[in-house]
């Protein structure tokens, strides 16, 4: 809220509010507004500089049919210009009616759906465990937190060397209890099974930390009343819970889903991609189009864009949804 | 079944069971850094079996050859580098804009907000064919600083959004008792606000080093030399597609794991406050 403090400076600065702009004031509030445009400055430059430009250039380049062999390079003192052209939105063409492209996107939704509600769904089980008052609450936690300490390039390969069909423990496992070793990695199905086990099993402890944090500020006076109302269990979790953990929820709905949706190193890293390119989503796919074989600079830019515009759009239309239902910002 | 019961109690059944799942969880949780650690300890050829003997003969066999007949210190080095570069870096320039969206509600300031979000969803496929062809045009191809450029693409927004979150906790009658005591609004923010902000600063500090850290794709493409690789990039030599040494590849992931595991358990508590705690106080 907005505390006066009688001070003309203080005044100006517009205190965090819930003050909006009108247009009207936009040239008037250069001089009140002045520093807060000079401290994002750094920021705003960097992200021209370094995001603004490559991405201009790589639509430019969605737009353009260059490979690796016709784009400009310097080889000692040799300058081979370039000899790409402008071929206009033909590369998004060729994507959007290529089979190729619907199937990777099929996948890449069913990971990210799958991925995110099974780190909501196992997060917010634990959250809710966790919350009680217990003997070894701590410990549990920072045991359960662990696998979120683990960089995810070298959980890939952990579970890689788990999932290895001739000398993993999963299959030594299996083994042992008299079944038959099963080739975890060079079937489609359970590749497909394998990596996502692997992302839930990286991006639960996230959720479980966040939605504790929302467990734990909701105040207990409204569980107590709750229970002397008669509620059940179920009412309450229903009633108080879920409704108090709704701006964690959304924030780390969202997050998570961005996330899971470039997750790049877990498929990178623990199938290749494989079997066949089964378990390709779209970023790993737009990403080897690049950099195997002739680079296929274009496409792989033109993949770039339209992963950007799914995200942008899924965002867009997540916050509106929010702000729908009351949430600000 | 608790509503009989006195408030916050529950049954013998009901707390068997909490802790069952617990545990059950717990061990799903450790059981792959486990036999990563077991693993690791095995003599050289000993992952090449699955039997589930625990310490027998364990050697340090795979951590020596790791540590003097690999490139892995030299990765390690990079990676350090790379990571902590990109860590100051991202740090350094994002505090004020984090500060700014917190506290001012300037025009323009909406739009800030949501190019920090859309950032943040820039799949790596995007910048990195123009990237990579800026880098090469600039002869920064396998130079650590281009790594570092890259990746300041990925951390820039990342800690402005995090450093917002944790400027938000700082009580804004503390920016305006600066401003009544005769400080300008920079001075405000350099003298009251920013050491206040300490903790949060150090936890976006850890988190964009994690980050750098632990990126692949770049480095994959942008390292190609054996001597300039990061370790993301480096391991993958361990287990190529034809020949592959998982005593190798486990005892240098103990070895990276490790430290950054532990650092990650001391600032854990905090971690989570900055991503989520703006959007639930907004």
């Amino acid at each position: 809220m907005t505390v006066s403090t009688g001070n003309a400076t203080a005044a100006r600065q517009e205190p965090r509010g819930r003050r909006r702009e009108r247009p009207g004031r936009l040239r008037r509030s250069f001089g009140a507004h002045w520093y807060a445009w000079a401290m994002v400055a750094p920021v705003l430059a960097v992200m021209l500089v370094l995001i603004g430009w490559p991405l201009a250039r790589g639509v430019y380049l969605s737009l353009t049919d260059a490979t690796e062999a016709n784009i400009g390079r310097t080889i000692g003192v040799n300058v081979i210009p370039s000899t790409y052209e402008f071929v206009g939105l033909d590369n998004y063409l060729q994507i959007l009616t290529s089979a190729v492209f619907w199937d990777k996107l099929l996948w890449t939704v069913i990971w990210t759906v799958v991925c995110v509600a099974a780190h909501y769904g196992i997060g917010l089980a634990l959250a809710v465990m966790l919350n009680r008052r217990m003997r070894l609450r701590s410990l549990y936690r920072v045991l359960l937190i662990l696998p979120w300490a683990v960089p995810a390039f070298v959980a890939a390969f952990i579970w890689r060397y788990l999932y290895n069909s001739d000398y993993g423990v999963i299959n030594g496992m299996l083994k042992l209890a008299g079944l038959a070793p099963v080739g975890w990695l060079d079937d489609p199905t359970t590749a497909k099974a394998a990596v996502i086990a692997v992302n839930v099993w990286i991006g639960v402890p996230f959720m479980m930390v966040a939605l504790l944090g929302g467990l734990q500020s909701i105040p207990s006076e409204l569980y107590e009343a709750a229970e002397v109302d008669g509620a059940g269990p179920w009412q309450r979790f229903r009633a108080i819970t879920l409704p108090g953990l709704r701006r964690v929820s959304s924030t780390v709905i969202l997050l998570g889903t961005i996330w899971t949706f470039n997750m790049f190193p877990i498929i990178f890293l623990v199938t290749r991609g494989g079997p066949g390119s089964e378990t390709e989503i779209l970023v790993t796919y737009a990403f080897r189009e690049a950099f195997t074989g002739v680079r296929n600079y274009s496409g792989s830019a033109a993949w770039g864009v339209i992963i950007l515009l799914m995200l942008v759009v899924l965002a867009v239309g997540y916050r509106r949804t929010l702000r729908a239902q009351g949430d600000p910002w | 079944m608790s509503g009989r019961r006195p408030r916050g109690e529950r049954g013998p059944l009901a707390s068997v069971g909490l802790h069952a799942g617990l545990l059950l969880a717990v061990a799903i949780s450790l059981f792959p850094v486990v036999w990563l650690v077991l693993t690791s300890l095995k003599p050289r050829d000993g992952w090449l079996s699955s039997e589930l003997r625990l310490f027998d003969d364990s050697s340090l066999d795979n951590y020596a050859r790791v540590l003097t007949a690999t490139e892995f210190p030299r990765w390690l080095l990079n990676s350090v580098l790379t990571a902590g570069l990109t860590m100051v870096a991202g740090v350094f320039l994002a505090a004020t804009t984090g500060y700014a969206v917190s506290r001012f509600r300037f025009p323009g300031h909406r739009g800030v907000m949501w190019l920090l979000l859309v950032t943040q969803m820039f799949p790596v496929a995007i910048l990195i064919v123009p990237l990579y062809n800026l880098m090469a045009g600039l002869g920064l191809l396998n130079q650590i600083p281009g790594l570092v450029i890259a990746y300041m693409t990925i951390a820039v927004p990342f800690c402005a959004w995090m450093m917002k979150s944790y400027f938000d906790t700082v009580p804004i009658e503390i920016d305006q008792a600066g401003l009544v005591d005769g400080l300008t609004p920079f001075g405000v923010f350099r003298r009251v606000v920013l050491p206040l902000a300490r903790p949060g600063i150090a936890v976006t500090a850890f988190y964009c080093f994690m980050t750098a850290w632990g990126e692949v794709g770049y480095a994959t493409v942008f390292m190609s030399q054996e001597d300039k690789r990061t370790l993301g990039v480096g391991l993958q030599q361990f287990v190529g597609q034809h020949w592959s040494d998982w005593g190798l590849m486990t005892a240098s992931a103990v070895l990276i794991a490790i430290p950054a595991g532990a650092v990650f358990l001391l600032v854990q508590r905090h971690l989570v406050t900055g991503l989520t705690a703006g959007a639930t106080k907004a």
